[in-house]
């Protein structure tokens, strides 16, 4: 392997302190599972490598029905996978959970490692975004916490100064009147990128829809919002001529590309498909 | 830089001497010596490295040696359980012809292994979940169901 500088830090000011006095090439490594492929492709210039694994407070997950499920930067993505909890409240999230690489790289894979990554086709970030998860900020001066819709900026790029770290991650609670669907497309079943991936998230009252996210991956430099698409949704039954047009409303707000998984038109045409079909999935919840 | 490593692998306590930036495959390999365990794609994408690290399946190749510090791995070598014993497992791969080239085989195993301790009477939907990690591209899969299946049987009868 490509020669590198291992650094273990204990906290996470000292994570923090070395990121910043290291310089540029310089990142933090906790699952590993893509920074090592990085530097063994020579995808990614890496001088340092600093551990956070040893820092204690960032292996929890806790679940309350007021705060919803907090869990932190060195959680896993399959002991979340593998979490009852996940299972019954958050389908979408296990579905994105269980779609990642393979069980070997999800036993070391983090889910904040994922969102730090910041690719568009990352399978944790439309359901996580559709649900409104928060991104837990550490800084040495100015502790911040966001939204995940506001957290990336491009491809690979992020809001993170130099110096600051994702500590985790809070998604809202899973109320009794919601739908929740994650559907990731891709070429075969397992050990996939998406080709696209759509993420919706919805409560109903009285079988009226008062509230629905719908965030679509891998048809944009980020993760994106379909905001038109939500706001013909909001008020309505879900009825089947509502959802199809709004499903195509979908596909006028995503900005897809051509490259080697599918050309930018088919892509747009499955945000249309499977935004309706993750919108019936959502319902089932109900049925 | 090298630093020393105490683990255990195998159930023995072992010190290694690594490079800091070594995975633990290319350690398991070249610096203890245990070459049963296979250098397929080296980035995570074919299963043949897979080894236990605290009971956990994982990729030797996406990990660090300095990370196994006071873990306990496990590789393919430790998978009979005596000198003259096999594991019903490498049993009945051999009975059923499970491996051709057998380059993809122990990473296989490790994973069949965990799979048969956490779920002993597995599905096929079950073991297609289970092994979706691990590429073997001469068998077509077919020989290695029916191992694992036959394995999961014996191993059941051994318990009752």
């Amino acid at each position: 392997m490509r020669r590198f500088e291992y650094h273990r830090a204990e906290t996470l000011e000292e994570a923090s302190r070395l990121l910043t006095d290291l310089g540029d090439d310089s990142f933090l490594f906790a699952g590993g599972t893509d920074l090592l492929v990085e530097i063994r492709e020579r995808l990614r210039r890496v001088r340092n490598v600093i551990d956070v694994k040893q820092i204690p407070g960032l292996s929890d997950i806790t679940y309350d029905e007021t705060r919803g499920l907090t869990f932190g930067a060195l959680v896993t993505v399959g002991r979340l996978e593998r979490l009852p909890l996940v299972r019954q409240r958050y389908p979408n999230l296990r579905a994105a959970f269980a779609s990642l690489g393979s069980i070997q790289v999800r036993n070391r894979a983090t889910v904040v490692g994922n969102i730090c990554r910041a690719s568009p086709s990352a399978d944790t970030i439309p359901p996580l975004i559709a649900d409104g998860a928060f991104v837990h900020i550490y800084s040495r001066t100015n502790m911040r916490v966001i939204p995940l819709a506001e957290f990336f900026t491009g491809p690979g790029k992020s809001v993170l100064a130099k110096g600051e770290i994702v500590t985790g991650i809070t998604v809202p609670p899973a109320g009794d009147n919601t739908g929740k669907a994650y559907i990731k497309h891709g070429r075969r079943k397992a050990m996939e990128l998406s080709t696209v991936g759509v993420a919706v998230s919805l409560t109903m009252e009285d079988g009226v829809c008062n509230d629905i996210r719908i965030a679509l991956g891998a048809v944009g430099a980020t993760v994106l919002r379909a905001p038109e698409a939500e706001a013909m949704l909001r008020g309505t039954t879900l009825d089947a001529v509502t959802v199809k047009s709004a499903a195509d409303k979908a596909m006028e707000e995503c900005t897809p590309i051509s490259n080697v998984r599918a050309s930018a038109d088919y892509r747009r045409d499955m945000v249309g498909v499977l935004t309706g079909r993750a919108i019936k999935q959502a319902l089932e919840a109900f049925a | 830089m090298k630093r020393i490593v105490e683990l255990t692998i195998n159930g023995e306590p072992r010190d290694m001497a690594v490079e800091t930036c070594r995975s633990l495959l290319d350690a398991l390999r070249d610096d203890v010596g245990l070459t049963g365990t296979k250098k397929g794609c080296d980035v995570g994408d074919c299963g043949a490295c897979t080894v236990l690290v605290d009971g956990e399946p994982v990729n030797a190749c996406l990990m660090l040696a300095v990370e196994a510090e006071g873990r306990s791995v496990e590789t393919i070598e430790g998978l009979q359980p005596g000198v003259d014993t096999l594991h019903p497992l490498q049993d009945a791969f051999m009975r059923h012809g499970a491996s051709q080239c057998g380059f993809c085989t122990p990473g296989i195993l490790m994973m069949a292994k965990k799979l048969l301790d956490d779920n002993p009477r597995p599905t096929d939907e079950d073991i297609r979940f289970g092994l979706s990690g691990n590429i073997c591209r001469c068998t077509g899969y077919t020989k290695i169901f029916d191992a694992i299946k036959s394995a999961a049987r014996e191993m059941e009868a051994a318990r009752s």
